[in-house]
């Protein structure tokens, strides 16, 4: 080979090289082109759903406060911790590390990783303090996740269990008003976009996809030291009376307004036990009893309305007892002649049975069905029964004798209370509200104001001297009400040694302001009348009530002058 | 040639500017220094944002590129004929060691490549990067170019015994690099294209017994990774599929410096490593990684350039086979990020983190800026 030669062939070696070099640079260059531009979008994409996530923001629910503002139920910001088991699985140290900051055993974390171990979350520990939420944070275990969420509080305790009820865990209403209105509490869970970074924590906000919004504030009609007043007081009479349960409710007649709902047996909602589920039971509107002789008003109504009968018409109720075919309607005593104001007075049930049957059924029954006996109340609480009130076209004599003092229908406590405050309010029914008004509802006139007013004048010799409702005076203020004893139904007919003691009336007898009704649910003490076990709860509550709402006193002092006899049977 | 470029620009005669006086001086090569210096501290740049702004890592790695400038500088100063003389020391030095690894070596991730001198931990595979074009330079400006069947054979074993022994390491990627450097000296020195052309083909047939009984499985795992990333995107595709999100995703403009949401957020493993110029196109965009592409493509034009204009066959084929080498090494590289090639643990020369190669590196370009600046440029 000779040196041109040789010079040629390296020539051609050195252009094939740069050839080379430069056509492997062109191939890079076209792959860079191909992954920048013409693939971008498509990895671009990849890339965002690798690190950008969409998370829920959790809505703050609303507060529910009392009719000044004061918190019944509010939601604090809390931490709850989750896992990914697939991924903490393997992981031991993260696991024992965790256990130290949570103070859980290992193995029960274990044992959750266990149990869900083919799925890819499971909760470690729900509602955890946010300090302990940094530990957790900084310690950065791989597979761990938090996440906030709201914890739900009652400061009012059991005092207004009940009616406010609770949420689970989850922030969802169980009972009451939590419940009812779970939907309007809740509000709208937000989302947002964020960065996660390799290992899963989270980086950065990067926008708001849609907001939160948070649950609406809920004002109860209630006054919380009333509803406090009313716990107390019926917390005690329970409690001396050895009862199975009871009743307080409160309401402010001149808007139809729920001022107190109490009920006993109580459970604290922010610390709740498993079981005795009959205890978050709101019976003022759950649980219908026979009324009994708190009724009679209602039945006297039928017969001023009717036109037979005048506040002062006399009735024979000798001897004691009446019968009507094969039944008898007896009175604790042989009351002799009566007027009409004087049985109710006397609470005789002969008188009220003889004034029944000489009205037509449709007569009392319309009463009855005006001021709302076997219909809601318009609370909206959930779970509230109507009671029964039985068509009058089916009405046997019997059964006309016997509603007429209050058995064989059945209300609730919230029910008589709306009943009551019927007559307080010169006939004006006006639906039960358990949310505060701006102003009073345009109410309906189901009974004239006369008849409405006769009668209550009626009420307030219950509570003179030869009345049932003695124990249920308050001092400076006229008083109106009726006491009921009632024999409980049970399967077979009523029972002879268990009752349920009553009291339902209103203050200032003149301009009443406020209607209550007490329940308390088979006293098992040495006294059963409602005149002397529920109507002292009355007294207490009324008294306390009527000056906190600094309603006048109408009435001075009275001097009680002349013992009087037995309390009467209701 | 060296009088007509004297008189062509009048460059290197008395008339020198001071500048380039004191570089001839002092052996260094201006334009080469330059896109050397420049492209470590892109690489130092791109490090920062890659550790996580981690000042640390910076400072390691600004020792170590001083230490590979200073350990170009003094190979610089050492003339060509010398380096010539000391070769074969050199390569059987290289042997010795890689034996010594065998024996002695230090085994980390699964691999034994270190050999722990007490102060440091030097990986003599690195120093073969060098001996080996050396030797085979060497070997062959002694005979009649292009060389005759009895020599190449002679250079095949100069270069399949480090080969293979790094091989075994295991260490595919720097037994590639150096297979290549050995192979680009051939071929410089004027392999018969027809033979190379026969022994590829022939390489061609011997890789079912490579793949059968040479290659451990992690290896073969990565050339079957490399086929298909998306058959096992959690396993060993996870690399490949990250890798060209983070390029992807960076656009034409790429989206801005210490802003790349798959490497910041460690989605891309090893980024501080063998996958930071994914980290770079990622922040940095099309137009960074051309940019860089003309950087890399400028220092190996220089290199062989400085091949062409060596006076001696034993620089020109080393010369010539050093910058092939480091273009391997960029294209090997952005290769393998951009998904062109298997996963091969080979780092992105001056820019990746990493202690040897960075010094190996400087080191070979001392060696070109010896043989260019050692030229007698005013013989007659």
């Amino acid at each position: 080979m000779n040196d041109s030669n040789k010079t040629a062939s390296f020539r051609i070696r050195r252009f094939l090289l740069l050839g080379l070099v430069i056509s492997f640079a062109v191939l890079l260059s076209w792959r860079a082109v191909d992954l920048h531009v013409v693939q971008h979008d498509f990895l671009k994409y990849q890339g965002d759903s690798r690190h950008l996530r969409v998370v829920k923001v959790a809505a703050h629910r609303g507060n529910i406060t009392d009719r000044d503002g004061e918190p019944l139920a509010v939601s604090t910001p809390v931490v709850s911790v989750w896992a990914n088991p697939q991924e903490l699985m393997a992981e031991r140290k993260a696991v024992a590390k965790l256990a130290r900051i949570l103070n859980m055993r290992v193995d029960r974390i274990n044992r959750l990783i266990a149990r869900h171990g083919g799925r890819e979350f499971a909760y470690i520990k729900r509602h955890i303090n946010p300090d302990v939420a940094d530990k957790i944070q900084q310690a950065d275990l791989p597979g761990i996740y938090t996440q906030r969420e709201y914890r739900r509080y009652y400061p009012a305790g059991e005092v207004a269990s009940h009616l406010v009820g609770f949420t689970n865990i989850d922030d969802v209403g169980q009972e009451g008003v939590e419940l009812a209105y779970d939907e309007l509490l809740s509000g709208t869970p937000g989302s947002k976009r964020v960065i996660r970074a390799g290992r899963g924590q989270l980086v950065e906000n990067v926008e708001s996809i849609s907001q939160m919004q948070p649950g609406e504030d809920l004002v109860l009609s209630i006054d919380r030291r009333l509803q406090y007043l009313a716990y107390r007081e019926l917390k005690a009479a329970v409690k001396r009376n050895k009862a199975r349960s009871g009743t307080v409710v409160l309401l402010d007649v001149k808007t139809g307004e729920v001022l107190a709902m109490v009920n006993q047996p109580s459970f604290n909602p922010n610390r709740r036990k498993r079981g005795g589920k009959s205890r978050y039971r709101n019976r003022a509107v759950t649980d219908v009893f026979e009324p009994g002789s708190t009724i009679k008003p209602f039945t006297i109504v039928a017969a001023l309305e009717s036109g037979q009968y005048k506040s002062n018409t006399r009735i024979n109720t000798a001897p004691g007892q009446l019968r009507v075919g094969k039944n008898t309607v007896r009175d604790m005593h042989d009351y002799g002649m009566l007027d009409v104001s004087r049985v109710l007075t006397k609470s005789s049930n002969v008188g009220a049975s003889k004034i029944a049957l000489s009205l037509d059924a449709d007569q009392m029954w319309s009463v009855f069905r005006r001021i709302g006996i076997g219909e809601h109340t318009g609370s909206t609480f959930p779970g509230e029964v109507t009671g029964v009130l039985p068509v009058y076209k089916r009405w046997r004599q019997f059964q006309q004798a016997t509603l007429s003092f209050g058995y064989g229908m059945s209300v609730t406590a919230l029910q008589l209370a709306s009943a009551y405050s019927v007559l307080a309010a010169d006939g004006v029914k006006r639906p039960v509200s358990l949310f505060k008004l701006d102003k009073a509802p345009e109410g309906e006139q189901v009974i004239r104001a006369g008849v409405a007013r006769s009668v209550r004048a009626m009420l307030e010799t219950v509570l003179g001297p030869e009345g049932t409702g003695r124990k249920a005076r308050v001092e400076g203020y006229s008083v109106a009400g009726k006491t009921g004893t009632v024999h409980k139904s049970t399967a077979g007919g009523y029972a002879e040694d268990r009752y349920i003691s009553l009291f339902a009336g209103m203050a200032p007898a003149n301009n009443p302001r406020l209607v209550a009704v007490v329940m308390i649910d088979e006293p098992r003490g040495e006294d059963y009348y409602g005149g002397l076990v529920a109507a002292p709860v009355f007294s207490r509550l009324m008294s306390g009530a009527l000056r906190l709402l600094d309603v006048p006193p109408d009435r001075l002092p009275v001097l009680e002058t002349r013992r009087d006899g037995e309390a009467q049977h209701g | 040639m060296k009088v007509r470029l004297d008189e062509k620009s009048g460059h290197y005669g008395s008339g020198m500017p001071a500048l380039d006086r004191l570089l001839w001086r002092i052996h260094m090569d201006l334009p080469l220094m330059l896109a050397l210096v420049l492209l470590s501290a892109v690489g130092l740049f791109i490090l920062y944002s890659a550790s996580g702004e981690n000042i640390q890592t910076l400072y390691r790695q600004a020792t170590r590129i001083g230490l590979g400038l200073t350990a170009m500088f003094f190979m610089a100063q050492i003339s060509p004929q010398s380096w010539k003389r000391w070769t074969p020391r050199v390569y059987i030095t290289g042997i010795i060691l890689l034996v010594a690894v065998i024996i002695f070596g230090d085994t980390s991730k699964g691999a034994q490549r270190w050999l722990d001198l007490g102060l440091i931990k030097f990986q003599p595979s690195e120093l073969m990067k060098l001996a080996l074009p050396m030797m085979v330079a060497w070997f062959l400006s002694e005979k009649p170019l292009p060389p005759r069947m009895r020599n190449l054979l002679v250079c095949t074993v100069i270069i399949i015994v480090p080969v293979v022994m790094v091989a075994k390491q295991p260490d595919l990627g720097t037994s590639l690099l150096i297979a290549a450097a050995g192979l680009f000296t051939l071929y410089l020195a004027g392999l018969n294209l027809r033979l190379l052309m026969a022994s590829l083909v022939g390489a061609g047939v011997m890789a079912y017994p490579v793949w059968e009984y040479v290659l451990r499985d992690y290896q073969k795992q990565r050339i079957m990774t490399f086929l298909n990333p998306e058959n096992d995107p959690l396993g060993s595709g996870y690399h490949i599929i990250q890798s060209k999100i983070a390029v992807g995703s960076g656009g034409v403009y790429g989206k801005g410096w210490l802003n790349g949401t798959q490497s910041q957020l460690d989605f891309l493993p090893e980024r501080n490593t063998d996958f930071i110029f994914a980290v770079f196109t990622e922040e940095f965009g099309f137009i960074g990684a051309i940019l860089l592409f003309t950087l890399y493509l400028f220092v190996i034009l220089r290199g062989l350039y400085i091949a062409v204009q060596a006076q001696d066959t034993y620089s020109r084929l080393l010369a010539g086979s050093l910058s092939l080498t480091f273009f391997v090494y960029v294209f090997v590289n952005t290769g393998m990020v951009i998904g062109l090639l298997p996963v091969v643990g080979v780092p992105l020369p001056l820019v990746s983190y990493g202690g040897t190669s960075i010094v190996t590196l400087m080191a070979s370009f001392g060696l070109l800026m010896s043989i260019h600046t050692h030229r007698k440029l005013l013989s007659p």
